[in-house]
């Protein structure tokens, strides 16, 4: 991590070429030392933070009135931070009947502030929550009593989270639990406090920057999505090559409760859609016996998406890995106990996050829990069958290598697909796949739930949700199309995109036959696409030249009159006809 | 600790807080001598000379500080 005079060093180094996102910084004590601090983590994660301070205290002021400069300063994200000291004075003030009420008050006001954010600005609301420090003016005893702050805050805090459940806007920074793990006197400094109103110590500043970069940074598209884990001494404790399945540390023997504890992590971690892999130098069969017979195995062959176990380098197997579950490096953390295998992967793979380990395995679990790798912005039913979707195609890649015309391959699998607009239901995954997708995604708009709903019942635009099924299972919703209709004639393709599990199965072609179809249904003649390179997305360059559009401008045009419908092996199907 | 060795070692951390390798600082330099000196690198000044030295300044010493003289007569002194 950082100190605070590097990440202010970083202020001066060159931003051009980042992505900008515009915050605003609302709060109630000195927060110029959290906004240098919060610009230069963000040169850490490429992004460049075009920051709007508002004066000293001015949060109600701010966002309250339509007119005011937070407003005109357009914010992508307003992050909103009042001190538990100004709520504590404030609360002081109250007769105790009226502190019993207290956080309901408070709660109100939040919402009443929020609102007015969503009323005036597309922007998203990050909140700090309140640090649960007791003032102590009844002990313990301020548990069983409604008028004690400790209790109040408690439940602002609680209420915070029920708000954000309901608000798809509003995030919560959780400086109360950052205050729980580093603890009060590492926070706090008070006598830069009482000297400068600045709330937190030096060396807690780059924390709660980079907490809240990190939340932004996660809303944005970029977050882990993988882990790739060594086995010896990382997952079980010794080598089992040299003591044999029955020997490793694992369960009661040894220190094997480390390594148990941290499994049970680690399947968590899976079943909330994290892929596991394995890379370990050993031979595959032994390497993958504990995982079939040892009784105190916490994870199984069923919980790794995949598994590489072999004597060559864990850098080309990494690269393997890669190759196989179709994800950026940057998204991915690797995890070894061995420090030269960190550094050689580290050399050479910089976009991969690893992670020091401390050299005693009883500590990697609340190691790696401190540096918070696996922010998300979503969570939704599809993350659950993540890993089984990814050991499917695995399977895919086995059949296709019995055939030497692709086509036989595509025919063989049996595919069909459902295409639906965008309702209530399946809005949650359609945000995230906006969210998550990167490299085949022609114009990169990331949407929040809100927007979803409101395009969809808007009426100026039609929307397409596909779901792609095989003989090996269902796949899920992994496609999008959003056309705008932009006059009479013209459909826009705003969004086009798709998951990269499912490449190079024709999916594009009927897409398109089914963007064209809905066109000319409703007397559409022409549509208009457009491509908006990004670091990531080179894979669809061409997609639209490929498809058969012309080039007009900086758009692409399809007349959708004379479009010839192009081969597909995907059976088109609507919810009434789904196959058994 | 001598008083030049004191200075010495303060004036690195100023080099380092204000980030301007050219700075030069005497015993009577005092905030209106320095541009980046401000209320909010003075409070980043005291807490990085606190972990140097290992010693801790009341907020009420922090207030009386004129110039560097009086930070380095108080180190001078907490380290006894």
């Amino acid at each position: 991590m950082d100190s605070f005079s590097a990440l202010k060093k970083n202020l001066k180094k060159d931003f051009a070429g980042l992505p900008v996102l515009r915050i605003a910084v609302l709060a109630d004590s000195a927060s110029q030392l959290f906004v240098q601090a919060f610009r230069g983590a963000g040169y850490n994660l490429g992004i460049n933070f075009l920051i709007f301070e508002s004066d000293y205290n001015q949060i109600q002021l701010q966002i309250l009135d339509p007119h005011s400069d937070l407003y005109a300063f357009h914010p992508d994200y307003t992050i909103v931070f009042q001190s538990t000291q100004k709520l504590r004075k404030k609360f002081y003030e109250l007769s105790y009947s009226e502190k019993t009420s207290f956080s309901t008050d408070q709660l109100r006001a939040i919402v009443q502030l929020t609102d007015h954010l969503h009323a005036s600005s597309k922007s998203r609301v990050i909140y700090f929550n309140f640090p649960e420090v007791t003032d102590n003016i009844y002990g313990n005893f301020a548990n069983k009593l409604a008028g004690s702050f400790i209790y109040q805050l408690r439940s602002i805090n609680l209420g915070l989270m029920n708000l954000a459940i309901t608000n798809p806007q509003l995030y919560i920074n959780d400086l109360s639990a950052l205050h729980n793990q580093f603890g009060y006197s590492f926070v706090h400094d008070e006598k830069v406090y009482i000297n400068t109103d600045i709330l937190f110590s030096i060396d807690f500043l780059p924390i709660i920057a980079r907490n809240t970069a990190k939340i932004i940074q996660s809303i944005q598209g970029t977050f882990i999505k993988c882990v790739i884990l060594d086995l010896d001494n990382t997952l079980w404790g010794g080598t089992i090559g040299d003591d044999g399945v029955e020997s490793i540390q694992i369960g009661d023997l040894g220190g094997g409760k480390a390594f148990t504890e941290f499994q049970h992590w680690l399947k968590q971690l899976k079943n909330r859609g994290i892929i596991l892999a394995v890379c370990s130098k050993n031979t595959e069969a032994i390497a993958k016996a504990p995982f079939e017979n040892h009784p105190d195995m916490v994870l199984r062959l069923t919980d790794i998406a995949v598994f590489i176990a072999n004597w060559e380098t864990k850098v080309d197997n990494i690269r393997h890995i890669q190759s196989i579950l179709n994800i950026g490096f940057d998204s991915m953390v690797f995890l070894d106990d061995n420090p030269f295998e960190r550094d050689m992967v580290r050399t050479h793979l910089p976009e991969i996050t690893v992670p020091e380990l401390p050299e005693d395995p009883a500590e990697y679990l609340q190691c790696l829990q401190v540096l918070n790798l696996f922010e998300t912005a979503s969570f939704t039913e599809e993350d659950t069958t993540r890993t089984k979707q990814y050991q499917t195609e695995a399977r895919r890649a086995e059949l296709q290598k019995t055939f030497s015309d692709e086509n036989d391959f595509l025919q063989s699998l049996k595919m069909n697909a459902l295409v639906q607009p965008f309702t209530r239901f399946n809005c949650p995954r359609v945000t995230q796949l906006s969210q998550r997708s990167n490299q085949f995604n022609l114009r990169t708009t990331r949407y929040t739930e809100d927007m979803i709903k409101t395009l969809s019942e808007s009426g100026e635009y039609y929307t397409l949700a596909f779901s792609l099924a095989d003989k090996y299972g269902d796949n899920g919703l992994i496609a999008l199309a959003i056309l705008e209709k932009q006059d009479t004639e013209t459909l826009f393709i705003e969004t086009w995109l798709m998951s990269c599990r499912v490449l190079k199965r024709g999916m594009e072609n009927f897409m398109l036959n089914t963007i064209v179809e809905l066109a000319c249904k409703n007397g559409f003649k022409c549509l208009k696409g457009e491509y908006l390179p990004t670091l990531k997305n080179a894979l669809v360059k061409n997609h639209y030249e490929n498809l058969g559009f012309n080039a007009l401008e900086g758009h692409w045009l399809m007349d959708a009159n004379s479009y010839q419908a192009r081969p597909t092996f995907i059976e088109h199907i609507t919810e009434t006809n789904v196959p058994n | 600790m001598s008083t030049d060795q004191v200075l010495r070692e303060t004036s690195e951390i100023f080099i380092d807080v204000m980030d301007n390798e050219a700075l030069q600082i005497k015993l009577d330099t005092s905030a209106k001598d320095i541009e980046e000196w401000d209320s909010l690198t003075h409070i980043q000044l005291i807490v990085a000379i606190e972990k140097h030295f290992k010693l801790k300044f009341t907020s009420q010493e922090i207030r009386n500080f004129n110039q560097v003289g009086d930070m380095i007569h108080l180190i001078e002194q907490k380290l006894g």
